[in-house]
């Protein structure tokens, strides 16, 4: 640690003197990005950072995915809005990675580029009946709910569906199944998407399922989310107190892990409760574990339309590393359902032109470094192409993980520029040379002046509904905030 | 997520005045009016339940503070701080004062020390984890909340005494605290991969 504080200070001595500013481009201007942005700033004296987002707006998933009833999360976007107010630091948004400019025209524009456009895609589970209607994945979901412009008119529907389904029981579906069951009221004072409060006022979801194909020993959620959704008002939980039964190798885990502890300490409190209220409009939660989705039934009057899903029973055997998986058993039972929202992972989009691990769902690097070829030894560093946040390690973790994540990111650029790995002496062209090229092709930049536009629209717009903010969440709204 | 927080600063008021330091004693006038103005501001934070303005207001509301300009008021100002060390990612250690009142949190952005505070002291984040170096500090704490320990839980390199800085509040017993600031531990390399060493 010593060594790197040296090298530091080594390489801020030399980027003082050196004429030219290092160039630094980071696409994707969610946390992965900011906290990347932030960080070469602090290490490199005189860097010039660009951060571009195929969004009009900023911060990616703090804006798209922390639910809205979660404000405090998204404090975070202050420190955010200080690094993009940094005079070595510009955002610029409305430019998309592949149609407005080429990954090789960014390599060539700057010295560093910085992949975090994190996962803006799905898993799929791979079985039978995946495309009936009514089937979603939970990212699309959220994405509704939370005004992002490509969901504007999304349009799940919640009228004519008593019983929904979600595949899976991490934060996501847990977010997801507090927002359909979550009294109204209560939402109306967040900054949940006008649609998305309409339709959920007028659903008539009265069941959701948390489908698990392990046990509450392994529930990927953590206790914050649990806490939150097992106290919501009128709803009854249900969970089948059998299920709490612990093996050895239970015990052994929820010995071994604080939060897992914890999360199965909650779920047990809630299968003894004594249910008080059985009010005539209660909601109804069900966490059903050991059961993995087969296949989903189609509905008989709606064609091609799911009607439930058909689950196999499983049980829980060690693998080679330990980790206990669930198998199925051969043993099934049906559950109907209008409507199932899959919630078992997202997925990024690879970048053209670069490998990409699919059994991981990242860009193959070492440290951050992005490799070209990952067989045997012969790890190939792309030069001055880094990664970071979930291209980089996949889809998991929090906002804080990528604080961690863009410090080991920044580090390896620091030591490559130590090595001459990268030129910060030859010129390039930068910020100026991305404005000419997109004005060439007609893309008009967002800056981050205009996104403060769009945001004090919203917060005018929300102040009337007594909101913190009504999110414009279309492109044309977004647009005319920004351009009048 | 408030509620908590706010009866928690209520019992230790409570406590502080059944100590005998009731506000019409010349001595709780500095103890006091920090506190009280903290924890309007929290409230204020909440009941706008806007994001953005909080900080600006709590960092108002806690630093606007003056004091009186009698003769005891410098003395006063002098008493009512307390030592704390921090020790960074690098090991270098930083002795600061900390007005009592004042979380660790705000204090080490007072002084410029690295302390991430993504949530700005809301509860809602664990990027100010801080390791109390010595036990019987520790235990001079009060007991985590469920809220500060669900943060807890995502904390990195999480220690038997390990705090959010945003819960730990400074206090005459915490005089001479020392607390360490984790080194992110988790690597995200490849599978695999072993780093040659340099």
């Amino acid at each position: 640690m010593a060594i790197y504080g040296s090298v530091r200070r080594f390489w801020r001595s030399f980027s003082t003197f050196s004429s030219d500013p290092l160039r630094v481009c980071i696409v994707g201007s969610g946390p992965a990005g900011f906290y990347t942005a932030e960080k070469v700033l602090k290490a490199q004296e005189g860097a010039q950072v660009d951060i571009v987002d195929r969004l009009p707006t900023p911060f990616g998933l703090v804006r798209s995915g922390v639910a809205p009833d979660h404000p405090e999360t998204k404090i975070v976007v202050n420190q955010f809005t200080r690094v993009a107010q940094n005079g070595r630091c510009s955002f610029l948004g409305n430019v998309n990675l592949g149609s407005a400019v080429s990954l090789p025209e960014l390599r060539e524009l700057y010295h560093v580029v910085v992949l975090a456009y994190g996962a803006e895609s799905d898993r799929t589970l791979g079985i039978p009946g995946e495309d009936f209607y009514g089937i979603h994945s939970a990212r699309e979901f959220v994405w509704w709910y939370n005004g992002h412009p490509d969901y504007r008119n999304f349009n799940p529907d919640l009228t004519n569906t008593h019983t929904a389904v979600i595949l899976g029981q991490g934060n996501v579906a847990l977010d997801v199944a507090r927002i359909l069951l979550r009294p109204t009221n209560e939402l109306a004072t967040t900054d949940i998407a006008e649609h998305a409060l309409a339709a959920l006022r007028s659903s008539s979801i009265r069941k959701v399922y948390l489908i698990g194909r392990r046990g509450p020993a392994q529930a990927a959620c953590t206790a914050k989310e649990l806490r939150e959704i097992l106290g919501i008002k009128d709803l009854q939980i249900h969970i089948q107190e059998s299920d709490l039964l612990k093996s050895p190798a239970d015990e052994e885990e929820l010995k071994n892990s604080r939060i897992q502890r914890r999360v199965y300490d909650l779920l047990s409190k809630a299968a003894s409760a004594k249910d008080l209220h059985s009010k005539l409009d209660h909601r109804e939660l069900h966490f059903t574990f050991f059961h993995k989705p087969d296949r989903f039934l189609e509905s008989d009057d709606r064609s091609e339309h799911v009607s439930g899903v058909h689950l196999e029973k499983t049980r829980l055997i060690g693998d080679e590393s330990g980790r206990q998986v669930a198998v199925g058993t051969e043993e099934f039972e049906d559950v109907k359902c209008e409507m199932v929202l899959k919630s078992i992972g997202y997925k990024s989009i690879p970048a053209k032109g670069l490998p990409f691990d699919h059994q991981r769902g990242i860009i193959p690097n070492i440290r951050g470094r992005v490799v070209s070829e990952t067989s045997g030894d012969s790890a190939l560093p792309e030069q001055g192409l880094y990664v970071c946040g979930w291209l980089k390690r996949g889809p998991t973790g929090i906002i804080g993980t990528n604080l961690y994540c863009a410090e080991e990111t920044v580090s390896s650029i620091s030591e490559d520029l130590q090595k001459g790995l990268l030129q910060p002496t030859t010129r390039k062209s930068g910020r100026d040379g991305l404005l000419q090229l997109l004005d060439d092709r007609n893309v008009r930049v967002v800056s981050f002046r205009e996104w403060e536009k769009i945001d004090s629209e919203e917060r005018r717009l929300g102040s009337l509904r007594n909101k913190p903010r009504e999110k414009l969440a279309s492109w044309d709204e977004l647009q005319r905030a920004c351009w009048g | 997520m408030f509620i908590p927080r706010l009866s928690r600063v209520a019992f230790w008021l409570a406590q502080e005045l059944s100590r005998g330091k009731c506000p019409s004693q010349a001595i709780s006038g500095y103890v006091q009016r920090p506190f009280s103005q903290f924890m309007q501001c929290q409230v204020g934070h909440r009941m706008e339940n806007n994001m953005f303005h909080a900080s600006i207001m709590q960092k108002n509301c806690l630093y606007s503070t003056t004091f009186s300009n009698d003769a005891s008021g410098e003395e006063a100002e002098q008493k009512q701080k307390i030592s704390v060390t921090f020790v960074d990612k690098d090991e270098e250690e930083k002795h600061i004062k900390v007005p009592i009142g004042m979380s660790m949190l705000e204090a080490a952005h007072e002084n410029d020390i690295e302390l991430e505070g993504a949530c700005e002291g809301s509860l809602a984040c664990s990027t100010c984890h801080v390791i109390v170096m010595n036990m019987e500090y520790y235990n001079k704490l009060e007991d985590p909340s469920d809220e500060e320990n669900d943060m807890l839980d995502l904390a990195f390199g999480l220690t038997e005494t390990s705090r959010l800085g945003c819960q730990v509040i400074a206090k005459p017993e915490l005089e001479g605290i020392r607390l360490a600031i984790p080194v992110a531990t988790r690597n995200f390399a490849v599978d695999g991969y072993v780093p040659k060493p340099h």
